[in-house]
């Protein structure tokens, strides 16, 4: 089966429910979203771990001229997080059909159609078109914030997607300089392929800025510190699945972008830039965690945990380590399985709360509420990367691989363990222990929200239980993603890095140290 | 009278090759007949069949524009060349005209002005893009543009009860005067400088004798980029444009923002890149720095717009700086990004005005706040707005995506980096307005209710907000369904040529090969 039939599946099935009468959308959405995510379990299961290159990949030239080819394939960086993906939006579209939503039928196919954005972003293999699907994102959530958010939702909408936009037409204009310098510089015709790229020259200085215009994109989107502008005003009006997709796997994108795109394509830039990127990471971490620990918003606690998990997966990418890398891709899986059912679960909370999210008006929830304190428990606890959780173990590599490259930069963001451990806790026990909330009606746990809640946490567990599911599919992939860089660019090792990689691993480790030293 | 005959005789004409002539020659003869048919006493032959003859008149323009495509000729002399850069920018000018007959079918302007003379003088408009299009002579360059902007004056104040609209044609009218003005004398200059009239005359002038630096020179063509950039609305030299924009009739305003657009940029292509190409050291920085003057001012001059047909002006000044820059780097690559940005702009900006002008027909503003639940009233016109303004925006899987894209490609390879940046900057601030206007179709604003519930409710709280899109009955019930047709065509092809662009691609880098003597 092709791939462009599982990116283009969510926009084809949204055209087609939005033709059924209104009562009837949200449900037929929701049911019809198991359909991309049978096919994305179909290619999880077909995947070969041990490849290092694609698979299943589809490669048309698709404007001949200026060589851009609509080329998609999966390799081991983005087959978990295309099943993530079709999970999330099938959890989201299931929470929505059980609301009442006004105008359903442009609500549901804003949904399918920022569904087929991501999962075209995450198979890219064209510098183009991944520019493109990453900016497709950008205009369903417009519109679903804008439309359906609450609050200053059209000023909250507009500075989302001014800072997003900046980013995305900055890493454009990098995309187009990176396709002509490289065709220019080693005379070959224009071809925008990553393939084609990774395998030829691109000058330093050039490597330089093109890496930062990708980056500046990516640090936007995810978001980390320095760029985190419209963060909070967007994640305060988006509504509840909205906010669940964009937290759980919009973000992953542009993390995704670093292993996938930045790191291969330059690495030399990438190597360049690493201790800036670390010292992003770095301050991303300890600022996210001082504002977690000072909001009253529950639901900006979450907004800012996840910058805190984003700064950390960053951290373990530009290690440049192999177990760092690693340990970043599974916190990726992990952090948008947490985050959208710690977002589900904070609905669940404020409609006892009548309907409040402040921490204020919560407070002794768990009384009659067992079963949803227990999801609420396992949700925080993976959230604080407790020991036996997936999120310890990608915690742990990420830092071990910090460890190994700059070590008072993983002493430093062991800061961020800590204090995600207070935050998350101080979260709970506001909201569900303490003193009776003046509003607080505490009730069980009902089959609507168990209906979104219960599968992510059932999925937390099992990711608790079988961690390898993330790290074995990845392996092969994440180490050729990063040789290169780690090799400080050399050119040396273009055509087979990763062989070249194993060769001569200790070499790289000792260059990695001499810069580290400098 | 016989020796008149023996003196007529002797005069020895020319040879015109009429097929290659043949889509003026149309246009010339279509404008007569409608001026004619318009004298007509019955209301059907003034209000339907001049409207309808001025179509037709179009359609086989155009077919013949379509059919000459291929067949590169110089005719009359040496004054016109009918290549295919000149019949792209022909199709452009035809399909705008068409748009905008379309638009005036049943408004208010042509009933104003008179049916004949409306279509008649838009005819001839179209006729003087051809020429200007064309030219190869700073003769005929200047017949082109007085016969291009003379009909406009008029047309801008068709409307000529309503005081925007008087106002709108006399500011045009003394500004584009202004303009000719300065452009003659720049023409006259360089006639003065090289001897010759013809652009390769020029052109061979200006290599051979080394009139590189000639003072002469330098004053002509600064000032005949200062008569192309008041006509092409390039800053500082834009300031009319708002106004006229937003004073003229909607349809008018269409057809000038893109027509005479891509016209003047076409002229600016054949000048700059064929008759001075010599001294392109000259001219090229100076360009370089209006294109990036105009991207500025235009994007930031429309942030702060409550009026559409004014943001668009605004919006319009910015794009002809994204075009001009095409015009800078002068390859064929440049040529090509130039004329494929011109279709991309056509497209874009017929759909938006095809829906400002049926807002207006409707609520009778143009605000922007008069598109205030326009995707209840009528989800294709905004649906069409919305791929409009997204397009012009620059979104990937629009036309306006692959225009810039374009332009960056010519610029980064031309070793205009600095340019490509300018423009992506421009992009950037541009967003701000655009989603502006998005915001205001579909958003209502901050303070009213959310529109999702947070809690779960009995199906049927909300059945009072009667939930619509998609597939719209509404648009039928439009009392304008011709509008809306422009609007919905022209969007569509935004995205269709947004996601298939190669035919454009094919068909540009034809045009950008009819240059000689380029990279």
């Amino acid at each position: 089966m092709s791939l462009s039939i599982l990116i283009w599946l969510p926009l084809v099935l949204a055209l087609l429910a939005t033709q059924l009468p209104a009562r009837h959308i949200g449900r037929a959405s929701a049911l019809l979203s198991l359909i991309p995510l049978a096919i994305a379990i179909d290619f999880m299961a077909r995947f070969k771990p041990s490849v290092s290159g694609l698979q299943f990949v589809t490669d048309k030239l698709w404007i001949s001229s200026l060589g851009i080819h609509y080329k998609l394939g999966i390799n081991g960086l983005n087959v978990a997080l295309i099943l993530l993906t079709t999970v999330l939006f099938s959890i989201s579209l299931a929470w929505s059909s059980q609301r009442e939503i006004s105008r359903p039928r442009q609500y549901y196919f804003h949904f399918g159609l920022a569904q087929s954005a991501v999962l075209g972003a995450f198979t890219a293999q064209d510098l183009i078109l991944f520019v493109a699907f990453f900016d497709l994102m950008l205009i369903p959530f417009y519109f679903l914030v804008g439309s359906w958010g609450s609050g200053e939702r059209v000023r909250a909408t507009i500075k989302m997607v001014i800072y997003t936009a900046v980013g995305s037409f900055l890493m454009l204009a990098a995309a187009i300089a990176a396709g002509i310098l490289v065709a220019h510089q080693n005379g070959t015709p224009l071809n925008f392929s990553f393939s084609a790229i990774a395998h030829l020259r691109l000058s330093y200085t050039d490597q330089d800025w093109i890496f930062l215009g990708f980056a500046a994109a990516f640090l936007v989107k995810m978001p980390l510190t320095p760029f985190h502008g419209w963060l909070a005003d967007a994640y305060k009006s988006m509504p509840i699945p909205a906010v669940a997709v964009f937290s759980g796997v919009v973000s992953k994108v542009a993390a995704y972008g670093f292993l996938q795109v930045a790191l291969p394509l330059f690495p030399h830039a990438a190597h360049h830039f690493q201790m800036l990127m670390l010292l992003i990471a770095l301050l991303s971490i300890l600022w996210a965690t001082a504002m977690a620990f000072t909001t009253r918003d529950a639901r900006l606690v979450i907004a800012y945990s996840s910058v805190a998990q984003m700064g950390f997966i960053v951290l373990g990418i530009f290690s440049l380590k192999a177990t760092g890398g690693q340990g970043a891709l599974l916190q990726m899986l992990n952090h948008g399985v947490v985050t959208a059912a710690a977002f589900f679960v904070l609905a669940a909370v404020a409609a006892r709360a009548g309907g409040s999210e402040s921490m204020d008006d919560m407070g002794g929830i768990a009384f009659r509420a067992p079963v949803l304190a227990t999801f609420f428990l396992i949700v925080t606890f993976a959230n604080l990367a407790m020991p036996g959780s997936s999120n310890f173990i990608g915690e742990f590599m990420i830092l071990l691989g910090a460890f190994s490259s700059h070590m008072w930069i993983a002493i430093v963001a062991t800061l961020g363990v800590v204090g995600a451990a207070f935050y998350a806790l101080r979260l709970f026990i506001g909201a569900m222990h303490n003193r009776v909330g003046g509003r607080v009606q505490s009730f069980e746990l009902n089959r609507i929200e168990a209906l979104a809640i219960a599968p992510l946490v059932l999925i937390i567990l099992a990711l608790a239980l079988y961690p390898q599911f993330g790290l074995s599919k990845s392996q092969a992939s994440v180490r050729a993603a990063l040789a290169p860089a780690t090799l400080g660019g050399s050119y040396a090792a273009a055509g087979k890095p990763h062989r070249v990689y194993t060769h001569t691993a200790a070499a790289a480790s000792a260059s990695t140290s001499n810069s580290a030293s400098r | 009278m016989n020796s008149l005959l023996i003196a007529a005789a002797h005069i020895k004409g020319p040879h015109i090759d009429w097929a290659s002539l043949s889509p003026v020659v149309v246009l010339a003869v279509g404008a007569l007949v409608a001026l004619l048919v318009g004298l007509l006493r019955g209301a059907v032959a003034r209000q339907q069949v001049v409207p309808a003859l001025s179509l037709v008149t179009l359609l086989a323009a155009g077919a013949l524009e379509i059919w000459r495509f291929g067949h590169p000729a110089t005719i009359i002399h040496g004054a016109l060349r009918i290549d295919d850069l000149a019949l792209l920018i022909d199709l452009i000018c035809t399909v705008s005209a068409f748009a905008a007959v379309l638009l005036a079918w049943r408004s208010e302007a042509p009933r104003d002005a008179g049916h004949g003379e409306f279509h008649g003088l838009l005819l001839f408009s179209v006729m003087g893009m051809a020429i200007l299009a064309s030219s190869q002579d700073v003769i005929t360059l200047f017949v082109g543009l007085e016969l291009l902007s003379i009909p406009l004056y008029i047309l801008c104040a068709a409307e000529y009860r309503r005081e925007g609209s008087l106002e709108s044609g006399l500011k045009y009218l003394i500004i584009g005067s202004v303009g000719s003005a300065t452009l003659v004398y720049g023409l006259a200059m360089i006639y003065g400088a090289s001897g010759q009239t013809g652009f390769a005359g020029i052109a061979h002038a200006v290599a051979t004798h080394n009139l590189l630096g000639d003072p002469l020179l330098l004053g002509g063509i600064a000032l005949v980029v200062v008569g192309f950039a008041f006509k092409a609305s390039v800053a500082p030299f834009h300031q009319w444009t708002p106004d006229v924009y937003e004073g003229a009739p909607t349809p008018i305003t269409a057809f000038m923002a893109t027509a005479t657009k891509a016209a003047a940029l076409a002229i600016f292509l054949r000048f700059f890149d064929v008759a001075l190409i010599a001294d392109k050291t000259t001219w090229s920085p100076m360009i370089a720095a209006l294109a990036a003057i105009t991207i500025v001012v235009g994007n930031v001059g429309a942030l702060g717009q409550t009026s559409l047909k004014r943001l668009l002006g605004f919006s319009g000044v910015a794009q002809a700086g994204y075009m001009l820059s095409g015009v800078v780097v002068a390859t064929h690559l440049g040529v090509s990004a130039t004329v494929l940005y011109l279709w991309a702009y056509l497209g874009m900006n017929v759909a938006a005005f095809a829906v400002v002008h049926a807002n207006q027909l409707e609520t009778g503003t143009d605000r922007i706040s008069a598109l205030q639940g326009l995707g209840k009233r009528s989800p294709a016109l905004a649906w069409s707005l919305t791929v409009a303004m997204l397009a012009l925006a620059g979104i990937p899987g629009t036309i306006g995506f692959i225009g810039k894209f374009q332009l960056i490609h010519a610029l980064v390879s031309g070793n205009h980096s600095w340019l490509a940046i300018v423009l992506v900057v421009g992009a950037m601030i541009s967003l701000g307005y655009y989603l502006k206007v998005v915001a205001a179709i579909w958003m209502s604003p901050a303070g009213s209710a959310s529109e999702i519930s947070g809690v779960p409710v009995p199906a049927g709280a909300a059945a009072g907000l009667a939930p619509i899109a998609g597939g719209a009955p509404e648009a039928d019930r439009l009392p304008y369904p011709e509008v809306v047709f422009v609007a919905v065509v022209f969007a569509a092809l935004c995205i269709i040529f947004g996601i298939l662009p190669q035919p454009l691609f094919h068909l540009a880098s034809h045009a950008g090969s009819a240059l000689r003597g380029l990279l």
